[in-house]
């Protein structure tokens, strides 16, 4: 006999059991992302329109003729998604003013990849956050064109081996450092920008809450671990994301105009090494260079705590 | 009373396609059984279980369906067998099985 | 009581727009162009219109911005030209077959390089593939009118199609001539309310823009072309339901002083009004000749087209473009859709008017000596030229 509660309690927390995206999609066995998305609509409910860049959740929710989707969603292009969400809000926002469509509480809420966020679509985004429209954007980064075949974008991570920036001979793989987009957007003074791991599944959930009730645009960063690209096994997405966190490699923060928290702070993170070792994109690291990476951490998780500390929350 | 089954492409002729492609069932996807895909399932040591909840948190294809007894179930129809289940489990409740040949 | 004012071709267009009760506006500014959002901004900050003005940070986010308001059924429009026509070029697709009824003005202007921002219909060209409906306007009577008829057209709900209103960039953007505009009852009459029956909306929760594998790709263009080819349908009757309201008739094939006429010319646009003098002279000496104006540019009309011609026996195609390896783009798709009549003129292309350059009336004059010349006696000459200086290479392509 089965019975499905509205909501689960965990401690203080409690969380839906409504799933606003059907299982029968196609993501990957074990997809951190479709993890995150997954808990992401969990903390956003139905009344939300979805605007969706080309990618893996896209690809994966949306082959014609079926979708996993039961919320309203909608993909046009790639680099647009930002764009794509202004018409929207531009668009509801008159509509009601008007009077043509009642008054109601309709989120804006754009979804894009690391690649469609600070590559092809930062213009678009840029310009959202300038006009100050009402929307949250949730960046999903698995740190690299992952739907595509795994290719490097600005958001892969120094030392990581993608197609195009392939550990070669002569080549490290990435050897530029990942593009900071949570900072990129708060130097556009926005009200609410966080970064969020689903290895904190409530962390992740109370900030995408937060950043739909927000007014004015909202921007979250969202660590996504991919088996198939990051070559770990399928069961370990939760646990990979857990020592991204706990190494410094991913810090979880929140910034509300302009004020900094550090969600999770700890007064002596794990080495590096723990959460390279089990990715096959790094395997071809050498000490050395493993040191190097360590380093880079260090200084930019510095450099955060100094940030947290003179702009404290 | 007609059986429901997953639409497929083929199915469709030009006549067929609404405006725009616009597909307005919403979560059509739920007849498509990922099930297929697994090469391992969990299996559930009810003894060891506390009902914490994680394994159902952590699903990233929502197959874990809890029951009214407040246990849990793995839904074989979606299942495909990632294993985060296993690893999350704070109690070592699940573990990961060779899926059989059907 | 409608009133009769002299209007810039650019302010009939934002006129048009306010009457129309538009709602979104996303646009960009680019020469010619820039009359056309500066108006309508205007006019949301006065309080006149009642819309949302997103001043997007490129074409490209402008037509995307666009799609967005379509898609929650808002009545949307935006205004481009040359360059940013190009930098919208994908979006612009994704508009039709996606089915979302926006709105653009095109104040055509030449593409660069070299840049260009003076007009000629070489940005109008590179999008003829791409399933808006589109028409050529001849003067800003025919800007104010043809953007409400926009409007009918696109969002009627056999139709749910983009359409293009084509503007001569300077030439027919920039002046100002006099204009009829109706009363505001008047225009409610002829447009009814937006209401698109695919809005998104959590009330009832649609998935749009999905991905199309091979197995469906085909069916889903296929549904799209037939659709558009229909379309026509509704372009005439919207034309119709506009001459009874408003008294003035449009068509999808103007003919002027045609009858009895062996030789046609055949222009597109404002120029055509500077031919229509050349036409006035000849005939006035006796010529049999006619001209023809093309308005409907897709879906192209052949029916009417076939109709109009079937009488003469040359026909210059006048193209203010060069498809690169090809010739004049007008003339190529004129003469491939008279291919099977049987009688039919004999077709011949002249290009000029490229990147502002004017076309006066004795440049028409030449247009049907050489032309007529042409039809006669063939060309030697790899590209046939209005006012281009240096000889044109005598080698036939």
């Amino acid at each position: 006999m089965r019975m499905q509660e509205k909501s689960i309690k965990f401690g203080k927390n409690l969380v839906t059991t409504e799933e606003f995206f059907t299982a029968g999609h196609s993501f990957c066995i074990g997809c951190g992302e479709a993890l995150a998305l997954r808990l992401a609509c969990k903390a956003l409910g139905s009344n939300v329109i979805i605007a969706n860049a080309t990618g893996c959740i896209e690809i994966c929710t949306s082959p014609l003729p079926i979708t996993s989707w039961r919320i309203p969603w909608i993909h046009t292009l790639f680099e647009n998604t930002a764009a794509t969400i202004s018409g929207i809000e531009a668009g509801l926002k008159i509509l009601m003013k008007k009077g043509t469509i009642p008054e109601r509480n309709i989120k804006c809420v754009a979804v894009a990849g690391d690649g469609g966020t600070s590559d092809i679509g930062i213009q678009a985004l840029s310009g959202a956050f300038e006009r100050n429209h009402d929307f949250l954007y949730l960046c999903f980064d698995n740190e690299a064109y992952m739907n595509t075949g795994i290719q490097r974008s600005s958001a892969t991570p120094y030392g990581a081996s993608t197609t195009t920036a392939p550990a070669g001979k002569l080549s490290i793989g990435q050897i530029t450092r990942k593009k900071n987009m949570a900072e990129i957007a708060v130097a556009h003074d926005i009200p609410y920008v966080a970064t969020a791991c689903p290895s904190f599944p409530f962390d992740l959930m109370n900030k995408v809450k937060k950043g739909a009730e927000v007014e004015g645009p909202a921007y979250i960063h969202i660590f996504s671990p991919c088996p198939t690209g990051w070559r770990h096994a399928s069961d370990l997405a939760i646990e990979i994301g857990r020592l991204a966190v706990e190494t410094g490699i991913f810090p979880l923060y929140e910034v509300e105009s302009g004020r900094y928290r550090l969600n999770i702070a700890r007064p002596k993170l794990k080495p590096v090494e723990e959460y390279l070792k089990l990715q096959g994109r790094y395997r071809h690291l050498m000490n050395r260079e493993i040191e190097k990476i360590q380093a880079m951490i260090n200084e930019d998780y510095a450099k955060l705590t100094k940030k947290v500390a003179a702009f404290a929350a | 009373m007609t059986q429901k089954r997953l639409k497929i492409g083929t199915d469709f002729t030009w006549r067929d396609m609404e405006v725009g492609n616009i597909i307005t069932e919403a979560g059509s996807a739920a007849l498509r059984r990922t099930g297929d895909w697994r090469s391992q399932r969990p299996i559930t040591d009810k003894e060891k279980c506390n009902k914490c909840n994680l394994c159902w948190l952590y699903c990233p294809d929502a197959a874990i369906k809890p029951l009214e007894d407040g246990y849990y179930e793995t839904d074989l129809f979606y299942c495909k067998g990632c294993g985060i289940c296993a690893k999350v489990c704070p109690k070592g409740a699940i573990t990961m099985i060779e899926e059989e040949e059907q | 009581m409608s009133k009769r004012i002299g209007l810039e071709a650019s302010f009939a267009t934002a006129e048009a727009a306010r009457m129309a009760d538009v709602d979104v506006i996303a646009a960009y500014p680019i020469t010619p162009q820039t009359h056309i959002p500066e108006r309508l901004a205007e006019m949301v900050a006065d309080g006149e219109l009642n819309a949302a003005y997103v001043p997007v940070e490129s074409e490209h986010s402008a037509m995307s911005a666009c799609l967005g308001a379509a898609a929650v059924g808002a009545r949307t429009f935006t205004a481009t030209a040359g360059q940013g026509l190009e930098l919208m070029h994908e979006v612009v697709y994704a508009a039709s077959s996606m089915r979302y009824p926006v709105v653009m003005t095109v104040c055509n202007r030449a593409l660069s390089a070299p840049l260009s921002v003076w007009g000629d219909h070489s940005d109008a060209m590179a999008v003829r593939d791409t399933a808006w409906i589109q028409v050529f306007c001849q003067n800003s009577q025919e800007a104010f009118d043809l953007t409400l008829w926009a409007f009918r057209v696109g969002e009627d709900p056999k139709v749910l199609f983009p359409v293009m209103v084509h503007l001569d960039g300077f030439h027919l953007s920039h002046v100002t001539e006099p204009v009829i505009l109706p009363e505001q009852e008047e225009v409610d009459r002829f447009l009814p309310r937006f209401h698109y029956p695919f809005a998104l909306d959590p009330n009832r929760p649609m998935t749009h823009g999905g991905f199309g594998p091979p197995d469906i790709y085909s069916e889903a263009k296929i549904a799209q072309e037939l659709a558009f080819r229909q379309s026509k349908e509704v372009v005439l009757q919207a034309w119709k339901e506009f001459g009874d309201i408003f008294g003035r008739c449009y068509c999808p094939v103007e003919s002027y002083r045609i009858e009895g006429a062996k030789t046609l010319l055949m222009t597109m646009g404002s120029f055509t009004e500077t031919a229509k003098i050349v036409i006035d002279e000849r005939r006035g000496k006796g010529e049999a000749i006619g001209l023809i104006s093309l308005r409907l540019w897709r879906p192209f009309p052949f029916e009417e087209f076939r109709q109009t011609v079937k009488d003469a026996e040359i026909l210059i195609i006048f193209d203010r473009c060069i498809s690169p390896g090809m010739g004049g783009p007008v003339f190529s798709e004129v003469r491939s859709a008279l291919y099977d009549e049987e009688p039919r003129p004999k077709v011949v292309s002249l290009i000029g008017g490229l990147g502002g350059r004017d076309m006066s009336d004795e440049d028409f004059d030449y247009v049907v000596s050489r032309g007529k010349e042409i039809a006669e006696k063939g060309s030697e000459k790899m590209l046939e030229t209005v006012g281009v200086r240096g000889e044109v290479i005598r080698i036939r392509g």
